[in-house]
């Protein structure tokens, strides 16, 4: 079974975001990590693998340095490593110009299952419907179980207040949810083996893709949410503070 | 000279960072308080290769350099300085004596499970007269035709009772001073072999210390580690390597206490601004920076040259010594920027502080270390 797994180099959650003197974010003093919902969707390839066999493969669109990610993903287990990457693209916001490459590169690959995390959670992009459509194969998002039969799979997803099972036949792309397992960690043996997978770099030429995948959109500008405000003590007996909460609630933020 | 991690050490730091954080951070101040030593944290290490990172693979290790080794108790002790001892005591003392002196039957049978992380290891030196002085050394063996016979006993011993295997330094002739001394692999469960006290200590509490007590152990003939007489010149070379473990404990120690503080110091409100606003505050965290950012030079320098097979005693004495003492000042100044919070045991400061202070004092005090560098430096002029 081969299994692609799509992942994406993204700001530590913790990271603090700055803008530069360019206008744009500047990433050199933030760590870099593998989108979180990422790693489950490794972690489900994996678990697919030990159970079927295969290949896992695992795919990234991004600057040069996501081959950091890529390495994190063979030192996690994957077999052999893409990465598409190219000046022409704003992987990072651009989900139409990634989705394309990734579609292509993944095309070539042949998979039978393709993975990736929900949502990546700098951009909040969701690039498993993106892809499943520009492939023409299902897709299930937000799986919280993943059962393959035969040429068939059987998701488990998230939906307002309950799940859905869906039967899809392969290939097809699920989105992963944090619930669908508890990735696993790298180990020392598989860091010091990640440098002698493979890992390829690709350019849009090299997938005979041209700049008409770029360029439906542009980044007009960057700013920062405005600071928190200061909370606000009412001062007073509980009571009367009680009811001139109440009356600031109505009257001023007029949420009541 | 290149002063940058590899992408290889940067991943190990990110998963030593992450086992910490994830693992070792929840209940840590229960076992603190408990003093509570966690096998299952150990056993979880070794899955992810941890207990035996710098050995050949042949031997359960996986063939990861110094560098690396330095890194992941470094990680370790910013969240859990008594994890960084287990795992430094158990690697630089309990098994890379077996690995460097050992026979290659001795490593198949004792250094693989210790490297692969199925076995912990403790190192048996120190005794109520030989400290910093080994060839003070009383525990006694004799030949006793098919097996050793060993008598005496060691005291301040870490990984302990947990133990399973352990490297012990006796004396055949005490008229021989250090040239009498031997090293021997003794294995938990050895009839004569018993643990005494547990020693209750100001920190690193959830490591465990304990004495051991020899009387009439007789072990196997083959568990000779060297040579006989070789015991002093092991326990040294093995001392020389404990010490760069030691100096990333410590320097782990500071680097936990100063992000601790920084981030105290930007939310902590006194006269109407942020006490990091004060140039004071600003000082001393520049200063705890400055010397956290010169002793993991000196840290990672050691370890460098160990894994280049370059003498490295004098460098890992420098950084042990001033990892430690940097660990002892940064640790106590962050608990005077917590000011009474800070004595609290609600903040992690307080237990930082306690962890630290071991740092001067074991693997060689920073006597001892200033020693170690003095007779160097004066034979190089």
């Amino acid at each position: 079974m081969n299994i692609v797994v799509l992942v994406k180099q993204v700001f530590d959650t913790e990271a603090k975001i700055v803008i530069g003197a360019d206008g744009k974010i500047d990433d050199s003093n933030v760590t870099l990590i593998m989108n979180p919902y990422d790693e489950n969707a490794m972690e489900e390839a994996l678990l697919l693998k030990e159970k079927f066999g295969g290949e896992v493969i695992a795919v990234s669109v991004g600057a040069a340095k996501a081959q950091e990610t890529l390495r994190t993903a063979l030192a996690m287990g994957a077999d052999r490593a893409v990465l598409v990457s190219d000046s022409a693209i704003q992987p990072a916001s651009d989900d139409f110009a990634a989705a394309q490459a990734l579609a292509k590169a993944v095309s070539e690959l042949k998979p039978d299952i393709i993975l990736t995390g929900r949502v990546a959670i700098d951009y909040g992009s969701k690039i498993a419907g993106r892809v499943a459509e520009i492939l023409g194969i299902p897709h299930v998002n937000t799986i919280t179980k993943l059962e393959v039969e035969g040429d068939n799979a059987v998701a488990t997803r998230e939906i307002d207040g309950g799940s859905e099972v869906i039967e899809v036949p392969l290939p097809a792309v699920f989105s992963a949810q944090k619930s669908l397992n508890n990735p696993r960690y790298p180990t020392v043996a598989g860091i010091m083996k990640a440098k002698k997978k493979e890992l390829k770099t690709l350019t849009l030429a090299d997938l005979g893709l041209d700049a008409t995948v770029t360029g439906k959109m542009q980044i007009v500008g960057y700013s920062l949410p405005a600071g928190r405000k200061g909370g606000r003590v009412i001062p007073g007996e509980p009571a009367q503070a009680a009811a001139e909460l109440a009356r600031l609630l109505r009257a001023e933020a007029k949420i009541i | 000279m290149i002063f940058e991690l590899s992408e290889d050490h940067q991943m190990m730091r990110k998963l030593a960072r992450d086992f910490a954080e994830k693992e070792c951070l929840p209940g840590l101040e229960e076992r603190d308080e408990k003093e509570e030593f966690s096998r299952e944290l150990f056993a979880k290490m070794g899955e992810l290769g941890f207990n035996g990172v710098v050995f050949p693979e042949d031997y359960g290790g996986t063939g990861a350099d110094y560098i690396s080794y330095a890194i992941i108790v470094e990680e370790l002790s910013r969240v859990d300085a008594s994890m960084g001892v287990t795992l430094s005591a158990h690697l630089s003392l309990g098994s890379y004596p077996i690995y460097k002196f050992g026979t290659h039957e001795q490593k198949m049978k004792y250094l693989k499970p210790l490297a692969e992380g199925t076995a912990l290891g403790a190192f048996g030196l120190t005794e109520p007269m030989a400290g910093s002085d080994a060839s003070g050394t009383r525990t006694m063996y004799v030949d006793g035709g098919d097996c050793w016979i060993l008598n005496g006993s060691k005291i301040f011993i870490t990984n302990a009772y947990y133990a399973d295997t352990y490297v012990i330094f006796a004396q055949s002739d005490r008229s021989k001073g250090h040239r009498g001394i031997s090293a021997f692999i003794v294995e938990k469960g050895t009839p004569g072999f018993s643990f005494g006290q547990k020693l209750k200590k100001m920190g690193i509490r959830s490591s465990a210390t304990y004495e051991l007590v020899f009387e009439d152990c007789r072990i196997p003939k083959e568990n000779l580690l060297g040579k006989e007489g070789e015991g002093f010149k092991i326990a040294m070379n093995t001392l020389d390597g404990g010490r760069i473990g030691i100096a990333a404990q410590a320097l782990g120690i500071a680097q936990g206490a100063y992000e601790a503080a920084v981030k105290y110091a930007k939310e902590r409100q006194q006269f109407g601004q942020s006490i990091a606003s004060l140039q004071n505050t600003q000082f001393t965290l520049a200063d705890m920076a400055t010397q956290i950012e010169a002793a993991r030079l000196l840290v990672y320098q050691s370890a460098y040259l160990d894994s280049a097979g370059k003498p490295y005693g004098k460098q890992s004495a420098m950084a042990k010594l001033f990892a430690s003492e940097t660990a002892m000042w940064v640790t106590t100044k962050a608990v005077q920027i917590f000011g009474g919070y800070g004595y609290s045991r609600e903040y992690p400061v307080e237990r930082m502080m306690r962890d630290a202070k071991i740092t001067e004092i074991y693997e060689g005090t920073s006597e001892v270390q200033r020693l170690v560098i003095g007779s160097q430096i004066l034979k190089e002029f």
